[in-house]
């Protein structure tokens, strides 16, 4: 837990120094807050903007951040050191990952504030955004604890971040996309956060997300045996 | 009586085909310096990752501390300073950040971290640069805040790699200066180089190691002597003739003869060092 803390605190200072992730914790809600003032088109659907920047941005920030930590730590030997002093694998991903699922949390917190939800349904937006958070977390150290250098890593990560955080939106207009999409996690968040103040919650949905997060849990769990075995 | 704090037997390792290490066995004395000669590529970095548990050997035994080094666990983690080739510094994070962010992670009260850090910083000559951030420092002053990490733990044993390659003479002395006062406190230390001076001046012992084969061990200066065939001495004369004398009675004569009309500026034994020894046993230099 004093690992996890240590990690986490580092982590805190060394992003105030690497605009690289900054921007990738900000952009989203500012632009939620920006579009959301500033585009008002008749007919189009309450929180429209909110709803659609929410999903995106759960399937890239925490996606493309974790990732990037990871990916540096190991191509500059940090994360070596760190596992000789004695911190364990499950402590360092415990700092790391509290670290930018928090700050996620707080950019989802603006992203919320912006639309017109009651307190009832804030809680609700916020419960879901922190799963969705999660599942993202997961395959971003999954990449993360799999590639050996940052390039590899962001290699690996763009192509997923545009499929993960892309699909939402292109669904909005493609139906053929929507049935492929309906399988993905940021869809299906998507899909809850736009059934906030329906009472009848998909279980549907919830199966979707967690299937995902299931398949991604064993995706990182298979990343961290190859990445931690003695002869890597 | 001294105990062992590393011991090796037999130790192979391999890279897919390349055998990187073949049958090594050594042993290091608890409070002693032992250093690796050997060139690039010879499988120092290898050995040091062995006995520290980054990578476990092919065939062979490796123990530190009395434990199996493919089981290293807190405890023997806790009792290890390392310094590799490659710094493993936060970049971004000012000297003082990286330190105190280290010694969380040793469990130092959060009210002894800034006076902690900063006796280490003065005793390494870095305190001046304590707010700069790391990716600005030269490499000397990289090497150095490695070498404060790994002594801020109170290590039993260090292992260090290369910890004074590519310095500016100054900052070597320097690191060779905080490292003697390690091994006065009693703490072994293991290094590798491939500065004959550096082991000389530092090492109680030492190995050469060429092509994964330890080639020899002992004593730097016994090892000098070992291979002292021309067994000779050197005589500088002050108007800067050098002449070559056989270390035996046949010199006297001349000797006596050059000390009476007070010739001579200087008198040197020509027993070889360590590179000498290492191009004798392989045929190529340590560099």
């Amino acid at each position: 837990m004093k690992h996890a803390l240590a990690i986490f605190k580092k982590q805190l200072k060394d992003t105030t120094k690497n605009k690289a992730v900054l921007i990738q914790f900000i952009m989203f809600p500012i632009m939620t807050l920006i579009m959301n003032n500033a585009i008002q088109i008749s007919g189009m659907p309450d929180n429209f903007f909110v709803l659609l920047f929410a999903a995106m941005y759960i399937g890239m920030a925490p996606l493309t951040a974790i990732s990037a930590i990871i990916a540096e730590e190991k191509e500059q030997n940090t994360l070596r050191v760190l596992l000789m002093s004695n911190v364990r694998p499950a402590a360092y991903f415990a700092g790391i990952g509290s670290y930018v699922w928090i700050i996620c949390l707080l950019g989802s917190a603006v992203i919320c504030f912006a639309g017109t939800y009651t307190p009832k349904e804030r809680l609700f937006f916020m419960l879901t955004m922190s799963t969705g958070i999660l599942v993202s977390l997961l395959l971003g150290a999954a990449i993360g604890a799999f590639s050996k250098t940052q390039m590899m890593a962001t290699s690996l990560t763009v192509p997923i971040m545009i499929f993960f955080s892309f699909l939402p939106m292109i669904s909005l207009f493609n139906d053929t996309v929507a049935k492929v999409a309906k399988y993905t996690y940021s869809e299906q968040i998507r899909l809850t956060l736009s059934k906030i103040g329906d009472p009848h919650v998909s279980g549907e949905s919830f199966c979707i997300i967690a299937a995902n997060m299931l398949l991604f849990a064993g995706l990182f769990a298979f990343a961290c045996k190859e990445s931690f075995s003695a002869d890597t | 009586m001294m105990n062992d704090t590393i011991i090796t037997e037999e130790i192979t390792h391999r890279f897919g085909e390349h055998t990187v290490l073949d049958h090594l066995s050594l042993k290091v004395q608890e409070g002693e310096v032992f250093g690796l000669l050997g060139p690039s590529g010879a499988g120092k970095t290898t050995l040091i990752k062995i006995l520290t548990g980054q990578l476990a050997q092919t065939n062979g035994s490796a123990r530190l501390l009395g434990t199996d080094t493919r089981k290293l666990g807190r405890a023997e983690h806790d009792q290890i300073g390392a310094m590799m080739d490659n710094f493993g510094l936060y970049e971004r994070l000012s000297v003082s950040d990286n330190l105190a962010f280290y010694a969380e992670i040793y469990h130092v009260p959060h009210r002894a971290i800034s006076g902690m850090t900063a006796d280490i910083l003065k005793n390494m000559g870095l305190y001046e640069a304590r707010k700069t951030a790391v990716s600005r420092l030269s490499k000397g002053m990289k090497n150095r805040l490695c070498l404060a990490r790994a002594l801020m733990n109170h290590a039993k044993v260090l292992f260090l790699d290369e910890p004074t390659s590519g310095l500016d003479p100054a900052t070597t002395r320097q690191i060779h200066d905080v490292l003697r006062k390690q091994k006065a406190k009693g703490t072994t230390i293991f290094l590798t180089t491939h500065n004959m001076f550096e082991a000389e001046s530092l090492c109680d012992h030492v190995g050469l190691l060429s092509g994964g084969h330890l080639i020899e061990y002992g004593k730097p200066d016994e090892i000098c002597r070992k291979y002292n065939h021309l067994n000779k001495i050197q005589i500088t004369l002050k108007n800067s003739e050098t002449i070559s004398l056989s270390n035996d009675q046949s010199a006297v004569a001349p000797l006596a003869a050059y000390l009476e009309k007070e010739e001579i500026s200087a008198i040197h034994s020509t027993e070889p060092t360590l590179e000498s020894v290492f191009i004798e046993l392989t045929g190529k230099g340590l560099d």
